[in-house]
């Protein structure tokens, strides 16, 4: 009996293996960059980092699938490389000859890009799955625009000393107008005070005539 | 060899020695004077180093030989700039009166110089100070980290960029569309980019405000103008000289190539930028020395400006170089990256199989092995010498080159405000003396009432230059200030120039000039200096002059356009000028040139009338 189920997993499993190839349907190619993301400290790929991505793509598959629980099995890996790559399908939980259709696997995957980039201490860059495009970070935007925020106080300065030297150099003019008027009105009363060629006393400024 | 004009009445229209003695010591002209001998000199460093130092000079440097050009450079420097220069000093602090007043007393028919120096001196005020509009926009933006030219926006869907900026770069895309908004073509104005109209306001108000009372204010602010840029740039250059690639750039600049002294277009470089650079024939080195006591060292202080000139072009140049040798090289290393990452993605390989030091030799084995594969996959050249000569003269130096180096360096926000921070100081500094020999000239011709403060005055021309500036602030800005570049500032200084060495030479008269160098700084200037007023100087300008003229003439009018449609897409395509560029033209360049025959032929015209 137990000679049936041996030859039962057998044609199984080779099923699943034909249903894994380079350029399947339903399949994606899955590429890891590990020395360009960690340099000395990449980890070496081997069949328990598999495991461990058998395991992380299962668990996305059940996040984004609900209803459906899919098992490390489900997750069929083939033609792996030196460059570590290889190619990997889904197969549906009920009906392990059925393979699951590429766009509910892609959107598993964009769901928790995030959660399976962590379990192997990758980025969106050297965690690639060829086909699949990262959804972008945006961009940071403020509410107001710094630009406009350093222009404003660069302006209130400017501004402010423009108003200042204006109003210095107004205020100047007015005491050098107004010590002339002295002066002209002195004159005037200089003049006045000699009219006749009599000099009047009573009527002098001290501090003009008397200079010590 | 006494060649002199005749020119009567000379003695009746300036003040002879002994009454320059007298004036000086009553104070009685009335005219504003410099606090100290510093404030002097560092308006004129100031004013002489500018942002062609950092933008034109080192690109001229690397492509005419290297270290070779400094030999033509030296020469041109010493034969031309000098002797100019002390030309320009001597007059000023002789005659005591800005540009226009200085030829009115040596003879009423050659006001015309004057003008035309301050047609030239207010053309390329406005442009120059739309430059410094751009470079205070990335100032305001470079108080954010990131940068905001590090990264590209997203397109709609955001699955990816937008495809303006994929194709070119950010820095590109940054420049082009955000900063300028540029259209397609000259003709194509496109409306006004508010962005830059805020900048230009922000830049005519401080050009206002440093220069409202003369040189009473430009004199204090010329303490930071002046001397900021070169603790900025030693800054750069430790910084520069620890990064990796910097030796790479250096080596490329200093480079001598000898064979390039043959060329004359390297003489004709050397010269025209020796012009520009001593800032001739403007107007401004006059006023500037006017307000100098009247025995005042001017022979030591042409030497200074010049040997200080030297020392800055080439200390300039050589930060410069550090960091486009760093961003060559970092451009080239990721080049080489992508590629190697093509390699081993196409191929299945182990990643450290290609590495930099066998990139070459696997190369040529996978190119041989599979001889149809690889020219299907995206392999770009990594060209390191054409990584280190492109974009690297004028405004692509700054906005393109150079912002792309500063994302790549740790703390990229401080290095980008300290680097527009100094271009910003080195562009004022010039523009003082640019408004200097506007606003002077505009007083001596009595265009203004008399009784309006040089405030008012100041105050006029920067709102007037504000609003034609928003010529530039269109979205086609880009091409007008390239035409303005180009042609406003190059032939008419040309002839200012020539007309001025023979104004003084032929009309006033050498011997009354060395009389009057004697009088101010107690010895007659030697034979060299001349030789080179009477002989070398204008026929080196002359000659600088006929060539460029010939030299315009024949080469079609294009210009380079930044178009996202085009074929050429992310190269500027080259394009031809609309007619209506000539009349342009002749605006810019055509009408200072002539307006010194111009007007003395009105003067003759008008003294014939009236005497009938």
């Amino acid at each position: 009996m137990w000679k049936n189920t041996f030859f039962l997993f057998f044609i199984l499993s080779a099923c699943a293996e034909e249903l894994c190839k380079p350029d399947a349907s339903n399949g994606y190619k899955v590429r890891l960059s590990l020395k360009t993301a960690l340099g000395d400290d990449a980890y070496t790929w081997n069949k328990n980092e598999m495991f461990l991505f058998q395991s992380t793509l299962a668990f996305a598959m059940r996040t984004s699938h609900t209803g459906q629980s899919y098992e490390i099995s489900n997750i069929v890996v083939c033609n792996e490389t030196d460059r570590v790559s290889f190619w990997f399908v889904v197969t549906s939980p009920g009906n392990p000859t059925e393979l699951v259709e590429n766009y509910i696997v892609e959107e598993a995957i964009r769901k928790s890009r995030h959660r399976i980039n962590s379990a192997f201490l990758l980025t969106d860059k050297t965690l690639e799955f060829v086909g699949i495009l990262p959804t972008l970070a945006t961009p940071v935007s403020y509410d107001t625009p710094p630009w406009l925020i350093v222009f404003g106080v660069l302006m209130g300065i400017i501004v402010a000393g423009i108003i200042v030297l204006l109003a210095s150099s107004i205020v100047k003019r007015k005491r050098k107008t107004r010590r002339t008027d002295e002066e002209e009105a002195d004159e005037e009363t200089r003049v006045k005070t000699m009219d006749n060629g009599v000099y009047n006393m009573s009527f002098s400024v001290e501090d003009k005539l008397t200079q010590m | 060899m006494r060649l002199v004009l005749p020119n009567p009445g000379l003695d009746l229209r300036i003040p002879n020695h002994e009454d320059l003695d007298r004036i000086e010591k009553e104070e009685a002209g009335g005219r504003q004077k410099w606090d100290n001998k510093a404030q002097y000199i560092l308006t004129c460093v100031g004013f002489c180093i500018g942002l062609g130092n950092v933008w034109r000079f080192p690109y001229l440097c690397q492509s005419h030989g290297g270290g070779a050009f400094l030999i033509p450079y030296l020469i041109l420097l010493v034969l031309e700039g000098m002797p100019l220069l002390l030309l320009e000093f001597a007059m000023g602090q002789r005659l005591r009166k800005g540009s226009v007043g200085v030829w009115r007393s040596i003879n009423p028919y050659l006001t015309g110089i004057g003008i035309a120096s301050m047609l030239v001196s207010f053309l390329v005020a406005l442009y120059y100070n739309t430059l410094i509009a751009w470079i205070l926009w990335y100032l305001f933006n470079s108080f954010q980290s990131p940068l905001p030219w590090a990264q590209c926006p997203l397109n709609d869907n955001g699955t990816g960029f937008i495809p303006e900026c994929e194709q070119s770069s950010t820095v590109d895309y940054f420049f082009y569309r955000v900063t300028l908004n540029t259209t397609a073509s000259i003709e194509d104005s496109g409306g006004i980019h508010w962005p830059i109209v805020v900048c230009l306001l922000a830049a005519w108000t401080v050009v206002a405000i440093c220069c409202i009372r003369g040189i009473s204010s430009t004199g204090k602010a010329v303490y930071v103008t002046a001397i900021l840029p070169y603790v900025v740039l030693g800054i750069f250059l430790v910084r520069g000289l620890t990064l990796k690639g910097s030796w790479t750039g250096i080596k490329f600049l200093f480079t001598p190539d000898v064979n390039e002294l043959i060329e004359p277009t390297t003489w004709l470089d050397a010269g025209a930028q020796v012009f520009y650079a001593f800032g001739l024939a403007w107007g401004g080195l006059i006023s500037f020395s006017s307000y100098n006591p009247v025995h005042n060292n001017c022979v030591q202080d042409a030497v200074i400006l010049s040997v200080v000139t030297a020392l800055t072009s080439v200390y300039a140049a050589v930060v410069t170089y550090t960091i486009i040798g760093f961003r060559a090289t970092e451009k080239y290393e990721n080049c080489i990256s992508g590629n190697i990452m093509t390699l081993i993605n196409a191929f299945d390989l182990p990643e450290n199989n290609v590495t930099t030091s066998n990139y070459e030799a696997m190369l040529g084995h996978l190119n041989n092995t599979y001889p149809d594969v690889i020219p299907r996959l995206d392999i770009r050249t990594c060209d390191m010498h054409k990584l280190l000569s492109e974009g690297v003269e004028g405004t692509g130096l700054a906005f393109i080159v150079f912002t792309e180096a500063i994302t790549n360096m740790p703390g990229s926000p401080i290095w980008s405000v300290l680097f527009f921070l100094m271009l910003f100081c080195l562009g004022l500094s010039t523009l003082f003396g640019n408004i200097e020999g506007v606003v002077v000239p505009l007083k001596d011709l009595k265009v203004f009432p008399k009784n309006w403060p040089h405030e008012a005055l100041t105050g006029i021309t920067c709102v007037v230059a504000f609003i034609i500036c928003l010529l530039f602030a269109q979205r086609s800005g880009f091409y007008w200030v390239t035409v303005f570049d180009s042609f406003a500032g190059s032939v008419p200084l040309l002839t200012v120039g020539l007309f001025e060495m023979i104004a003084v030479v032929y009309i006033y008269g050498v011997d009354r000039l060395n009389a009057d160098i004697k009088f101010m700084v107690g010895y007659k200037p030697s034979i060299f200096w001349q030789v080179m007023w009477r002989v070398v100087s204008p026929l080196i300008v002359f000659i600088i002059l006929v060539f460029y003229l010939v030299t315009q003439a024949q080469s079609q009018l294009r210009y380079l356009v930044w178009d996202p449609n085009s074929e050429e897409f992310p190269s500027l395509v080259s394009s031809l000028y609309p007619t209506w560029i000539n009349a342009v033209i002749f605006l810019l360049a055509g009408v200072p040139s002539i307006a010194t025959p111009v007007y003395a032929l009105c003067r003759l015209v008008y003294v014939r009338c009236k005497k009938q």
